[in-house]
């Protein structure tokens, strides 16, 4: 492990400032003469609006202005950024998404009205005396009762639901057959909880307009200012790019929930056109519950057929999606394109067919969230195959061992359109089962059983799809973007680095991991690298953050500028040096001609391409800045294995997490300790979601969980110390840096751990239950227990 | 939250003055007031803080008894009753840190939550709580979901324990906000054991006088293997049933007679 670059455990430089209290976060930022605004938004699932009186409310003091769902008809609703076509080849049905409600509101949070006032106390004031004319209506909470027919989220649709998919629609017929005629098969129903994201940092939007030059600025919590941009900018207020800016500073944790464009966003832009005046909004805890994109929230139905060997045959998945009452900006790709095509795994099923039923209900939009789908497709399959391992008396491990991949299969084609680069999981398994010390669970469950207590051991793998890529093929199945990726790395006159990204950091750290790979590539100190990203004047189009893409995508694309920077920098030291470019060499930040000893160092080249007076002006431009685009040609895989072990107290259903190892395989690392603490976020993000997270409707559409007093999150002490390894490294065969993400693995592996484990302690302790829908909170697992 | 007037007196009387006006309320810790005047579900014209007054704190131990000043936070109490150690480990795992560095005694037994801890431990040693009127014996204190028998404009000002020979709080965490799901406490003065329960009925604390008859006779666990709690009358919600409920009195009321 190199003390230095890429491999270097370098410690995260922006901590300084989030740690002493500097950190600069959107609510951080006051525009000179700003106003506040109040959201009055519907404390109905569903209901008709006939009429909004603000007659009161527009002269009670401080009140500025005062705008409904009317005032913003002239302008576009939000759009959805993935179309989705289903399996006869008609397009998915899109409902308008206003940025007010129009004629109906759909969901408990859904914005009415909003106030602009002097202060947030007198907007509140002000939107308790609008008298709203709401007329209930029946909520539609239930997914297969809303297909069923009955009442219409939106009327104009005429049906409830959005999609009908069908993956791969060719592959229906061998898979019907395939399992009908199997040895064996196993089948699971199981709901994959519905989460709130729960960003430390609510969400905020500042809307700020310059008559002068007829130019909008959104200070916003987002992933991704470009998109937010592009989306508001083209789609929904006819703002083009070069009257808007996009501001997205520092932001505190996403977890995808900032990566959609909100109705929160166009309306502070607007509003503060109409009324001159800088508009801010910042979220209660209370609102975000209710306007945050929610996520996952599938109930789904797997069956897997498998031969008198254990080997697997063929898999059978329908799946209905909760769609919430609009499509929020990529949530119908997430059960389809990010969650079919995850159904493989890490193994050789020959047969796959996955149905999805994307369905509109009266609740909060559902969109990514870490993981997106493949947390979904991981969950079914890991539970199915250690229900089937049961079933059919197989140890959980050998089950999986037998069904893998091999090293030497490797590009690996599944029956779900994607093709494997690298991997190898049965050395990723072999380290599991060494940093958990699987073959001493028996002596620790004997100890367990003098407590009283019934221990299991849970163990799945994982295979994740990172950097969606290309372009052309993301179009064809409906993307309506591209997803490359940019950077645009300045050299400065003295030999600093300034990278201007279009990734961004809200805890990934690339202030720190991104310096390493430039200073690796030149020879120069990390601290000569500083990384500009968030704010659309000043970087290149980028697509922004998540899904695990900044190093594998954004880094290539850095890699690649400083290429191009590199080989300027060559042809200027040649001209010093008086000899060819193709002669020079650049090492630890010095160019040298091979085999000579004639050298020149890095800062004296950039300042000789700053002031060119001794410097080859009819060849070569003065200067050192260079841009890249990069479109990657494929997904990257991480893979890995985990393994969970618990204690379940059978009087009271509460389970304890004693361990947890997980191994991941996420090709070349720049950062261990960047690395490690990306894995340990998300494992206590999948435990939170497999024993205590859920949000939860009431047949009326009220959010039952909409406190911390009643949704659950992990907390440091419901948690062990996790132990990691990513030695297991088979580098990605198609980026320059060989890498491919870690953002969201211990999210998609660690819930089926939790879950298997439980299952498992029940199992050995004389309890024959087959599956706990999560989370696996006390109440349901001594339920369980108890019949 | 809505505008209001703030009071701050600084000795007891003129809190019991203040809070004689109009529209006036008491704020103790505000552990649970500050949050409902943030979601504007309360609208007092004056709060009158009582966390200046200096006659309302403190904690002192006496033959056999721990009295406490109502003003008193439960992180003090935590921190200081020595001869009571059940009552300061309950008040030591109340919420959290910048909770019990705020929430007081008297505040707690006045509000009466049903998921709190103190009304399990006032009811289980039978303390007796003093007012600016009058003493009330905690067996005629709770009165149901949020009630008491205080009066309008009654302020808690001491609360007194009886030491038990020996006592155990047993609180089983609902997972989300960490109130007692159900919290049992034992007590027990010679023969007579009392044996309180929070968190599971809907009409708020509650003595098991079953299980407090058994053990009255037979003071171990196995005392209670025979007993059944009935489920009709305990609170059901997302984080548990009734039947669930009414488990864990069983199994939390066991274990705290083996630990006490």
């Amino acid at each position: 492990m190199s003390d230095k670059g890429i491999g270097a455990s370098s410690k995260r430089r922006e901590d300084v400032r989030f740690l002493s209290g500097n950190g600069k976060y959107t609510d951080d930022i006051n525009v000179r003469g700003q106003k506040y605004v109040y959201f009055l938004r519907s404390d109905l699932a569903h209901g008709k609006i006939n009429g909004i009186d603000t007659g009161e409310a527009a002269s009670m003091p401080g009140v500025t202005g005062i705008f409904t769902g009317e005032d913003f008809a002239e302008v576009g609703g939000l759009p959805c950024g993935w179309q989705v076509t289903d399996r006869f080849g008609e397009a998915m049905k899109e409902p308008a998404h206003p940025v007010l409600a129009q004629g109906k509101v759909r969901h408990v949070g859904d914005p009415i009205a909003a106030v602009v006032a002097d202060s947030l106390e007198q907007a509140r004031d002000a939107a308790e005396a609008i008298n709203v004319d709401m007329e209930e209506l029946p909520a539609v909470i239930d997914m297969k009762s809303a297909v069923a027919g009955g009442t219409l989220v939106h009327d104009e649709l005429e049906t409830n639901l959005c999609y009908d998919w069908g993956f791969v629609e060719e592959n229906k017929e061998a898979v019907d057959e395939a399992i009908k005629n199997a040895h064996h098969v196993t089948t699971l129903e199981l709901v994959n909880n519905r989460l709130i994201p729960n960003a430390m940092e609510p969400r905020v939007a500042i809307g700020d307009y310059d008559a002068s030059n007829d130019e909008s600025t959104l200070y916003t919590t987002s992933q991704n200012p470009h998109v937010i941009r592009l989306l508001m900018g083209a789609f929904v207020l006819q703002i083009p790019e070069h009257k808007l800016r996009v501001v997205a500073p520092d932001v505190g944790g996403g977890f995808g929930s900032k990566i959609f464009h909100y109705a929160e966003e166009a309306f502070c832009t607007l509003a503060a056109r109409k009324l001159r005046v800088p508009v801010k909004w910042t979220a209660s805890r209370s609102e975000a519950f209710i306007s945050d994109a929610h996520g996952r929230d599938h109930v789904t139905k797997i069956e897997l057929a498998l031969d008198g060997n254990g080997m697997f045959q063929a898999i059978r998945t329908d799946t209905y999606a909760n769609m919430g009452a609009y499509l929020s900006t990529f949530s119908t790709s997430v059960p389809t394109w990010l969650h079919g095509t995850l159904m493989a795994g890490n193994y050789k099923t020959p047969l796959i067919y996955v149905n999805v039923k994307a369905v509109f209900t009266n609740t909060v939009p559902v969109d990514a969230y870490r993981g997106a789908g493949r947390p979904e497709a991981t969950f079914q399959l890991e539970r199915v195959i250690d229900k089937a391992a049961r079933e059919l008396g197989m140890d959980p491990i050998e089950i999986r061992r037998k069904n893998f991949i091999q090293k030497d299969e490797f590009p690996y084609a599944t029956p779900v359109a994607l093709e494997y680069d690298t991997g190898d999981y049965v050395a990723t398994m072999d380290k599991l089962q060494e940093i958990a010390d699987l073959d001493g669970f028996e002596a620790r469950a004997s100890e367990s059983r003098k407590k009283g207590l019934l221990r299991g051991l849970g163990i799945n793998c994982y295979i994740e799809a990172c950097g969606i890529a290309p372009s052309n093929l993301v179009g064809m199945l409906g993307a309506r973007a591209g997803l490359y990726e940019s950077a645009t790395v300045r050299v400065n006159a003295t030999g600093s680095i300034t990278v201007m990204t279009g990734c961004h950091s809200h805890g990934q750290g690339h202030e720190t991991t991104f310096p390493q790979v430039i200073a690796d590539m030149i020879g120069i100190s990390e601290d000569q690298v500083h990384i500009q990203h968030g704010d659309t004047s000043n970087t290149p189009m980028g697509m922004g953050t998540y899904g695990s893409r900044s190093i594998a995508v954004g880094g290539a694309a850095m890699v690649r500028a400083t290429e191009k920077i590199i080989a300027k920098a060559k042809k200027i030291a040649a001209h010093l040096m008086e000899a060819s470019a193709e002669d020079i060499e650049l090492k630890d930040g010095s160019f040298s001609v091979v085999g000579t000893d004639k050298s020149v160092g890095w800062g004296d080249v950039c300042l000789t391409a700053y002031v060119p007076h001794n410097y080859p002006l009819d060849q070569l431009e003065p200067g050192l800045e260079e841009t890249a685009f990069y479109d990657p040609a494929n997904f990257t895989f991480p893979a890995g294995a985990y393994a969970c072990e618990v204690e379940v107290d059978p009087e009271t259903g509460k389970v304890d997490i004693c361990s947890f190892a997980a191994t991941d395989d996420f090709g070349n690392v720049i950062n261990p300790m960047v690395v490690d603490g990306q894995v340990h976020g998300g494992i206590a993000q999948g435990v939170g979601q497999a024993l205590r997270e859920h949000a939860v409707y009431n047949e009326d559409g009220q959010l039952v969980s909409g406190t911390y007093m009643d949704y659950s999150m992990p907390r440091a002490d419901d948690l062990p110390s996790f132990v990691v390894d990513h030695s297991c490294q088979t580098p990605c065969t198609h980026n320059p840096l060989g890498v491919k993400g870690c953002g969201e693995a211990g999210a998609i592996g660690s819930p089926p751990a939790v879950v298997n484990a439980v299952l498992d302690a029940l199992n050995k302790g004389g309890y024959n239950v087959s599956h706990i829908d999560m989370p696996l909170s006390p109440s349901r697992v001594w339920s369980a227990i108890n019949g | 939250m809505y505008d209001f007037a703030l009071q701050r007196p600084q000795s007891l009387n003129e809190a019991i003055e203040a809070l004689s006006a109009e529209g006036a309320e008491v704020l103790a810790g505000g552990q649970t007031l500050i949050p409902t005047l943030k979601n504007r579900l309360a609208s007092p014209d004056v709060l009158v803080s009582i966390g200046g007054i200096s006659e309302l704190q403190g904690v002192s131990e006496t033959d056999g008894t721990v009295s406490i000043k109502a003003g008193t936070t439960h992180g003090v109490v935590a921190a200081t009753v020595e001869s009571y150690p059940a009552l300061a480990s309950l008040a030591g795992n109340i919420g959290d840190p910048a909770v019990r560095n705020r929430g007081t005694i008297g505040g707690s037994l006045a509000n009466n939550d049903p998921s709190a801890c103190y009304p399990a431990a006032a009811l289980a040693s039978n303390a007796s709580i003093t007012t600016n009127k009058r003493t009330i014996s905690a067996s005629d204190f709770f009165m149901g979901l949020f009630e008491t028998s205080l009066d309008e404009g009654e302020l808690i000002t001491q609360v007194d324990f009886p030491v038990p020979d020996a006592a155990n709080y047993q609180k089983f965490d609902q997972p989300a906000s960490r109130f007692a799901l159900v919290g049992v406490f034992v007590a027990k003065y010679g023969n007579d054991v009392r044996v309180a329960v929070t968190g599971a009925s809907e009409d708020g604390v509650f003595r098991w006088s079953e299980a407090e008859s058994a053990l009255a006779s037979n003071f171990s666990s196995s005392a209670i293997d025979g007993l059944e709690v009935d489920s009709e009358g305990m609170i059901e919600d997302i984080h548990g049933s009734k039947s669930y409920r009414a488990n864990l009195v069983k199994v939390m009321t066991k274990r705290a007679v083996a630990a006490c």
